[in-house]
């Protein structure tokens, strides 16, 4: 990987290993409509041109604050969602051409786990017939056969058999997410969407349902493409790390290097704005101003240089689209003005570029 | 008049009534278990209950419990317009029949065409809005502008011009008349509640399962809506009750000389000021009625809140 | 930034509060369980706990928030610049609220009056604690937002709640509670709904207010790292009761109780990747049906017979350093963990 491939979309290939799954240039506007005819007005760009893979028993985290098109993103993958334009190939089969029980057959192997532990778990169903549902629908047990794996699977997640006549509401949010956990499991995938799973439980319990799916991942060889918001739950868990910033992926490198060494400005401001837990290191933030743009009006150019704190910056950034490039061995960039760069000076100049690119990495992250 | 028959109807009325009030004592989790325990804690839902359950059974039985037949007419000239007595408790008509009689066969009629009715509107709203709600864009569009439309019609003066065109109306049309004009309040209800459980996490789960539509409406979608359906059913039996009782008053209902509450109201009107308890013994049991399901209709609002369940 | 109590008064000063929820009779939820602390004048204090704590229970009592079934129990003290709060009729109590004592909170949106514009609703507070005109009161808000640093503030004043980012919603709320220059701010998670860079302004925004204007802070949060970068002085609270009390610096350097001591390890922190988190063992147990003796002693580490039996007092630890745990007494035992079963101590 000499020359820098956007499409490629791979911060450390494995040598050899082919990706289980792989995304290129996935798309998903919403129209924006009006009136009783519905008339189209507009769209909101919730992905807009997203690449990624994950290969077989790793981690992938997304990350990136509300709106930036992380949760679309994931749903999108499995179809639950419909793409607006894009590809997607699990394990070689062409993920939107699929139908009907072709379709079917493949949610088997690709499932979901949710942020919200209330709103996920049928309240009028008990914890047993939740769980049991996948088996059902596939096929894959029956009578005491199902009831034996719903108590397996129930203990592989950390509850007792015996709450499986009992309902949703009876449990706390961490015991809830672990219901959750055993649905998806039912069916035996190989690549789970992680969505927020950690973001609306308590610190303990948090890290009850980390551990949990770190083992799961072990045992079964899980790959998980990990959405979440929170840096340090990111860091403790992703083997590799991509940035998302309205519909875009910024920044895609291994977890490590991302953290040691965050190129794109946003990243950098991210990772500074994090609160440490450790009253003696008085760290310099990076206070980014104003809010992330509406993804319904996003800006031209670069979709972050409204607040973009690089000393750089210039009208190059307001007009070009940074292309998502490689700037050190795996590890992509979205940014004309960190070196090195494909977008050559000359070319920034005959944008308005006035300002040479240089990287810059600000002392708030020494 | 058959003392027996009274002492069996006060017996099966009690013992209903304890088995709801020891429903529900159980450990069981289940949301309906619960939603029945809090139901009975709501003193006036369950007074309210009990009185509907006494009515029904009352109905059930009338043509054992009535002491005299509600149609015949044993002697127009000197015992017509009795007031209330031992024999005659309700008194009689002008007809020289049974007031008390014609009320408890006209508790049969009135219920049974309300609780028909509610079926079919019940039926049809949830059948329409779930469509609706689940199938969204254009088609739900359309749909609730038909519902619209609908609304827009007055309910009593549509069902007078066509009670009276199509005189007289068999009871099974009255029925379905009813029913038809009733349902856009409860597919409304159920299309709104569909529309919040689609986007809802549990569903996304299905579908990620491989879940079909038509098992993710049985299974997720529409055990969910039965709660505000339950609710607007109560509260839609107290107007239907009271729709029906002004369409027999104003003579284009149930026809004499079936007893309903409301013609039976209409047979005292014009000296209601004399002759008082004519009119006023079935309109009483209209006003106990339509307050029993509407105190019902709100118990049942609190105690099947979903708020509460998942909480 | 006092940090030592017997230099001044203290402005706030609670002293065994209870504030349970008498719900059907049967069952009586203990959320606020005989909790006391001080707030020092120009100080930020942090309290924390997770869910179900009675974090933000304390904070609305003090403020005599509490709806029925709710209650403040007899016996309960809350003194506010020498005044006690609970024995105020409703009129002066609404005096304070807003006024010398304010509030914001987690989600500003279910806050803010959707019918009204931010800058009616900012005025509205000087029109009702002051004789400010209705003019004066929108040039004070106008102002204030200014001051919150919300961009072109005549403009958004003009605005609706949501016609505003989250960012400046929360900004918006500041503005209003700040606007009667209040002795006492109580922020109660201001910025658990917001991403991670607007929490970085907001911080910011609320510590450089606090030196501008010199009021102090209640920080209400369940994260950490918040507590870590605002407060000087912190209560971690668990199960209705405050289990520790410590300066900042103390409390993450050599946190006594072991609650605290598994909170600060199950937090995944930037920059220290472990293998595996530190878990505790175990969900929070319901206010209804506190465990007897000590409330943690089911899921601590270090519990023997005594933490089942004896509810532990306040130990005096060290400066400003007190633990409700019996390790206090019996330090040996946190090295040798009485429970062969229980998580190995870290």
């Amino acid at each position: 990987m000499t020359a820098p491939n956007a499409a490629s979309a791979r911060s450390a290939p494995p040598n050899g290993i082919a990706p289980l799954l792989a995304v290129r240039d996935l798309v998903k506007h919403f129209p924006i409509t009006r009136g009783v005819f519905r008339r189209r007005v507009g769209a909101v760009r919730a992905v807009d041109g997203v690449s990624l893979d994950v290969f077989p028993g790793e981690t992938l985290a997304l990350v990136g604050e509300s709106g930036c098109g992380k949760t679309t993103t994931g749903r999108a993958i499995l179809r639950l969602i419909e793409p607006s334009a894009g590809e997607i190939r699990f394990d070689g089969a062409d993920v939107r051409a699929l139908g009907g029980d072709a379709l079917r057959r493949l949610r088997r192997q690709m499932q979901i786990i949710f942020q919200d532990p209330f709103s996920s778990l049928n309240p009028r169903m008990t914890v047993g017939a939740i769980v049991r549902e996948g088996l059902t629908i596939h096929k894959l047990a029956e009578g005491e056969a199902a009831d034996a794996r719903v108590r397996e699977l129930l203990d592989e997640v950390g509850l007792r058999a015996d709450v499986a006549s009992r309902y949703p509401h009876e449990f706390s949010g961490g015991q809830r997410q672990r219901i959750g956990i055993a649905r998806a499991l039912a069916v035996e995938p190989r690549f789970i969407v992680c969505d927020e799973p950690v973001s609306a439980l308590d610190v303990s319990v948090q890290a009850q349902v980390i551990n949990l799916l770190e083992d799961l991942q072990r045992e079964h060889g899980l790959a998980y493409l990990f959405i979440a918001h929170d840096l340090s739950v990111v860091e403790h868990i992703a083997d590799r790390v991509a940035v998302m910033y309205l519909g875009h992926i910024v920044e895609l490198a291994d977890a490590d290097e991302l953290y040691r060494r965050p190129i794109m400005p946003y990243t950098q401001a991210l990772l500074s704005a994090v609160p440490v837990p450790d009253p003696t290191r008085q760290r310099h933030r990076i206070i980014l101003s104003g809010d992330v743009p509406s993804p319904a009006n996003p800006p031209s150019g670069c979709p972050f240089h409204p607040r973009c704190p690089h000393p750089r910056k210039d009208d190059a950034c307001t007009r070009l689209v940074p292309p998502l490039e490689e700037k050190e061995p795996g590890h992509l960039v979205a940014c004309i003005k960190q070196t090195p760069t494909t977008v050559s000076w000359p070319e920034q100049q005959s944008a308005g570029g006035t300002m040479q690119p240089e990287r810059i990495i600000p002392d708030a992250l020494g | 008049m058959h003392p027996l028959v009274w002492i069996a109807a006060a017996v099966l009325t009690t013992l209903a009534c304890g088995a709801i009030a020891r429903a529900g004592d159980g450990d069981s989790g289940s949301p309906w278990r619960i939603a029945l325990t809090r139901l009975r804690d709501n003193h006036a839902a369950f007074a309210a209950l009990c009185v509907i359950v006494a009515l029904l059974i009352v109905a059930a039985l009338a043509p054992w419990l009535a002491p005299y037949s509600p149609i015949a007419q044993p002697d127009i000239v000197r015992l017509k317009n009795l007031p209330p007595s031992l024999a005659h408790p309700f008194g009689t008509d002008f007809a020289s029949r049974d007031v008390f009689s014609r009320a408890l066969y006209g508790a049969r009629v009135s219920l049974s065409v309300a609780l028909l009715a509610i079926v079919v509107s019940a039926s049809v709203g949830t059948a329409y809005g779930a469509i609706a709600g689940y199938v969204g864009g254009r088609i739900d569009t359309l749909m609730m502008r038909l519902i619209d439309a609908g609304l827009s019609v007055p309910r009593i003066l549509l069902l007078i011009a066509v009670l009276a065109l199509w005189a007289p109306v068999p009871l099974p049309v009255l029925v379905l008349l009813l029913g038809l004009t009733g349902w856009f309040g409860v597919s409304r209800v159920v299309r709104a509640q569909v529309l919040s459980l689609r986007e809802r996490d549990m569903v996304v789960a299905a579908r990620a399962l491989g879940a079909s539509d038509r098992e993710i409406l049985w299974r997720h979608i529409l055990p969910n809506v039965l709660s505000p359906v339950i609710v607007s059913i109560t509260l839609g039996i107290a107007n239907v009750l009271i729709v029906e009782a002004g369409l027999s008053y104003l003579g284009v209902g149930v026809r004499p000389p079936s007893a309903s509450w409301g013609n039976m109201i209409l047979d005292g009107a014009d000296e209601i000021a004399s002759l008082w308890w004519i009119s006023t013994f079935p309109g009483l049991a209209i006003v106990v009625t339509v307050m029993a399901f509407n105190l019902l209709g709100d118990g049942l609002r609190d105690a099947l809140d979903p708020r509460q369940v998942d909480g | 930034m006092t940090s030592t109590p017997a230099a001044s008064a203290p402005l706030l000063s609670i002293r065994d509060l209870s504030t349970w929820f008498h719900t059907g009779g049967r069952s009586v939820a203990r959320a606020v369980d005989g909790v006391s602390f001080d707030v020092m004048p120009h100080e930020t204090v942090g309290l924390v706990g997770e869910s179900g704590c009675g974090k933000s229970v304390t904070s609305l009592s003090i403020l005599r928030l509490i709806e029925r079934p709710g209650r403040i129990e007899p016996g309960s003290r809350i003194d506010f610049e020498g005044r006690d709060l609970l024995s105020l009729d409703d009129r002066a109590i609404r005096a304070i609220r807003g006024n010398r004592i304010s509030m914001i909170f987690q989600e500003p949106m279910t806050s803010l009056n959707p019918v009204f514009t931010v800058g009616d609703q900012i005025a509205e507070v000087a029109r009702v604690h002051s004789t400010a005109s209705r003019r004066e009161a929108w040039e004070r808000a106008v102002d204030m937002l200014q001051q919150v640093g919300v961009p072109a503030p005549a403009d958004r004043a003009r605005e609706y709640p949501h016609q505003l980012s989250g960012g400046l919603r929360q900004r918006a709320m500041i503005a209003m509670a700040l606007m009667m220059h209040p002795a006492l701010l109580i922020a109660d998670e201001p910025t658990t709904a917001l991403d991670v860079t607007i929490q970085a302004q907001i911080l910011e925004l609320l510590a450089e207010l606090q030196t501008r204007v010199g009021m102090s802070i209640l920080l209400i949060t369940h994260d950490l790292g918040v507590i870590a970068e605002s407060a000087t002085r912190v209560l971690v609270m668990y199960a209705g009761q405050i289990v520790e009390e410590a300066p900042v610096r103390t409390l993450f350097d050599a946190a006594h109780h072991p609650y605290t001591e598994g909170l600060l390890s199950a937090m995944p922190r930037l920059g220290d990747r472990r293998e595996r988190l530190t878990v505790i063992p175990g969900t929070v147990p319901s206010p209804t049906q506190w465990p007897a003796g000590c409330r943690f002693h089911d899921r601590c580490a270090y519990a023997w017979d005594r933490c089942r039996t004896d509810a532990p007092p306040l130990y005096q630890i060290g400066a400003g350093h007190v633990s409700r745990c019996h390790l206090a007494a019996e330090p040996a035992r946190r090295r040798a963990p009485a429970f062969a079963a229980a998580a190995p101590a870290s």
